[in-house]
């Protein structure tokens, strides 16, 4: 009996210790939690070049949940994150109207491509966006090619859906045709499924451009041209009014991430590996206004406020330090 | 391409243990860490209630008893997804401050794995109960005797409960991956990624021989403690 009353608190004892330690631990590292796509994550540049330079600069760990854009979006509305970054404008906007996010900062660009099997059942190769998917839509219908979906909420889907409507097709009926395929996984996963079965799909660049340089797909990019395809990563902060965060950490994540450093760090990142940038930094082409970029980033990823635009409209500003690009509006 | 796919994989994945990858060996501690503390936690609580439960009888017991075994089999997605609900900031437990730990995890595997080792812990109880108190009472035994006589017998089944669980922990996807988010820092103290999480992303990045790599340390694992148990077991109870 006593010696299982010993072993008990023994036990019990090293919990309570253990326990301790974790919190002590926890406390003793400043951690920021950043919800993000999973087209920054796959391509490694938050793990493998920002999160390292961040810490060692300012001795700050980024915790990275990689969700499609509107999961991220719900994370940060349970109050786990930080900050998010993300690349849908629409829900963006609404994630910042509904009182959530404050302080949006654009950090980088690049484009989606519509990719697909080598032969080209669909022939779409070099049209625009718009002619490309009316050409697949057809050649679905008539059993001759398949298009896979994301339909995760996230930042890419965001995007097929408006491509969709442009070229005419309402998404929430096409999707229930037989040759259009959901997958409702990550950017990677949806690659690799379009890759086994010769299917048409919308990709980042970043992650394609990955895949494909590492052998893991035979899917060609069929139409990369089209300003409608421009894909811009925006961040968010939390705003302090609504969650206890650590909106001081977050702010010294945006204003790196903008600046030079960050920037040469998000422009350099694979170029190496896969012979170009996957993501390209965008403070530069705002500040010097380099054209064609310049005009399709205002149009696809500013928002309009007032006259302007702008990166953040002024309503969802939260305290001075922060500086935002305003444009006249063309 | 067909096998070559497979074989390459597995040749990486041998490469990668035999050089003791240290990324690799991180991620594998982690994994018995968590889960270990898991077990553990599930053996503190779940034992005493499975003795409890297998000795007395009060009205209630088998429907007690079914309830436990009913969740036996509940699907780990279901499981993580409640528990991110209740343990993300917003929510009940929020305060708590587990959402995306090491401790989170184990928090959640040990709820997972609790009917495992509260059933198992009363069906041994219940197949040597019979025989030892009737035994025991004609030697003239008193009730705390005969008691401890009991979970003395039957305490090969207690210890197997408790292996199975910690197996079972340790090869889940659904809580690691919605609680512990995941996370890997190089150099960072407060990581979650655990096996099985790791296998899920390069599987998803297309990594395979990194996949392959953890998945033959995962099974290495879960064998090497079922190995354990079974000479545990004939080193106690004496016969195969």
């Amino acid at each position: 009996m006593k010696r299982l009353a010993i072993a008990i608190v023994t036990v019990l004892a090293i919990l309570v210790l253990g326990v301790g330690y974790q919190y002590h631990i926890q406390s003793q590292h400043r951690v920021l939690t950043i919800s993000t796509t999973t087209s920054l994550y796959d391509t490694g540049l938050l793990e493998e070049a920002i999160a390292p330079t961040f810490k060692e600069k300012y001795g700050i760990e980024l915790h990275f949940i990689p969700k499609g854009t509107g999961a991220a979006i719900q994370d940060a509305k349970n109050g786990v994150s930080d900050a998010i970054m993300v690349h849908a404008r629409s829900k963006e906007l609404k994630f910042m109207e509904e009182g959530y996010g404050v302080n949006r900062k654009v950090f980088a660009y690049n484009f989606f491509v519509i990719v697909g099997p080598r032969d080209d059942p669909a022939g779409i190769k070099g049209l625009t966006p718009v002619d490309a998917l009316k050409k697949i839509a057809q050649a679905g219908r008539e059993g001759k090619a398949i298009w896979v979906s994301r339909d995760d909420g996230s930042g890419t889907n965001t995007k097929e859906i408006a491509l969709w409507k442009m070229a005419g097709f309402d998404y929430s009926k096409i999707k229930n045709e037989s040759w259009f395929v959901s997958t409702g996984t990550g950017m990677g996963a949806t690659l690799n499924y379009a890759n086994t079965k010769k299917a048409y799909t919308l990709s980042d660049t970043g992650t394609y451009l990955k895949f494909r340089k590492e052998g893991l797909i035979d899917l060609d990019a069929l139409v990369d041209k089209g300003e409608e395809l421009i894909n811009v990563y925006a961040i968010i902060l939390i705003n302090p009014e609504k969650f206890d965060k650590d909106f001081e950490g977050a702010k010294l994540l945006v204003n790196w991430l903008t600046n030079e450093e960050g920037q040469r760090i998000i422009g350099e990142f694979g170029k190496n590996r896969f012979g170009k940038p996957l993501f390209y930094p965008i403070v530069d082409v705002l500040r010097e206004k380099k054209e064609p970029y310049f005009s399709w980033i205002a149009k696809y990823g500013l928002i309009e406020d007032d006259g302007e635009v702008t990166e953040c409209p002024e309503k969802f500003r939260y305290g001075k330090e922060m500086t935002f690009f305003e444009f006249e509006k063309q | 391409m067909a096998w070559e796919y497979v074989v390459n994989g597995i040749n990486g994945a041998i490469k990668l243990v035999v050089n003791g990858d240290p990324e690799l060996v991180d991620i594998a501690i982690r994994s018995v860490k968590v889960s270990g503390i898991a077990a553990v936690l599930a053996a503190i609580i779940g034992v005493p209630v499975g003795v409890v439960l297998g000795l007395s009888r009060f009205k209630g017991r088998g429907l007690l008893k079914s309830i436990f075994n009913a969740l036996l089999g509940i699907p780990t997605v279901v499981m993580g997804l409640i528990l991110y609900l209740f343990l993300a900031p917003a929510g009940p437990l929020g305060f708590l401050g587990l959402l995306y730990t090491e401790m989170g995890i184990s928090f959640g595997q040990m709820l997972l794995i609790l009917p495992i080792v509260i059933s198992f812990t009363v069906s041994s109880i219940e197949s040597v109960e019979r025989e030892i108190r009737d035994l025991a009472l004609t030697l003239g035994a008193n009730k705390i005797q005969i008691m401890f006589k009991i979970v003395e017998e039957s305490l090969s089944g207690i210890v197997l409960s408790i292996i199975a669980a910690f197996n079972r922990a340790v090869a889940e996807l659904g809580i690691a991956l919605m609680v512990g988010g995941n996370i890997f820092v190089r150099g960072g103290g407060l990581n979650t990624r655990v096996l099985t999480t790791s296998i899920q992303m390069y599987v998803a990045r297309g990594e395979i021989d990194y996949a392959l790599a953890l998945g033959t340390i995962l099974i290495a694992i879960v064998f090497t403690i079922t190995a354990i148990s079974n000479y545990l077991q004939k080193k106690w109870v004496g016969y195969d």
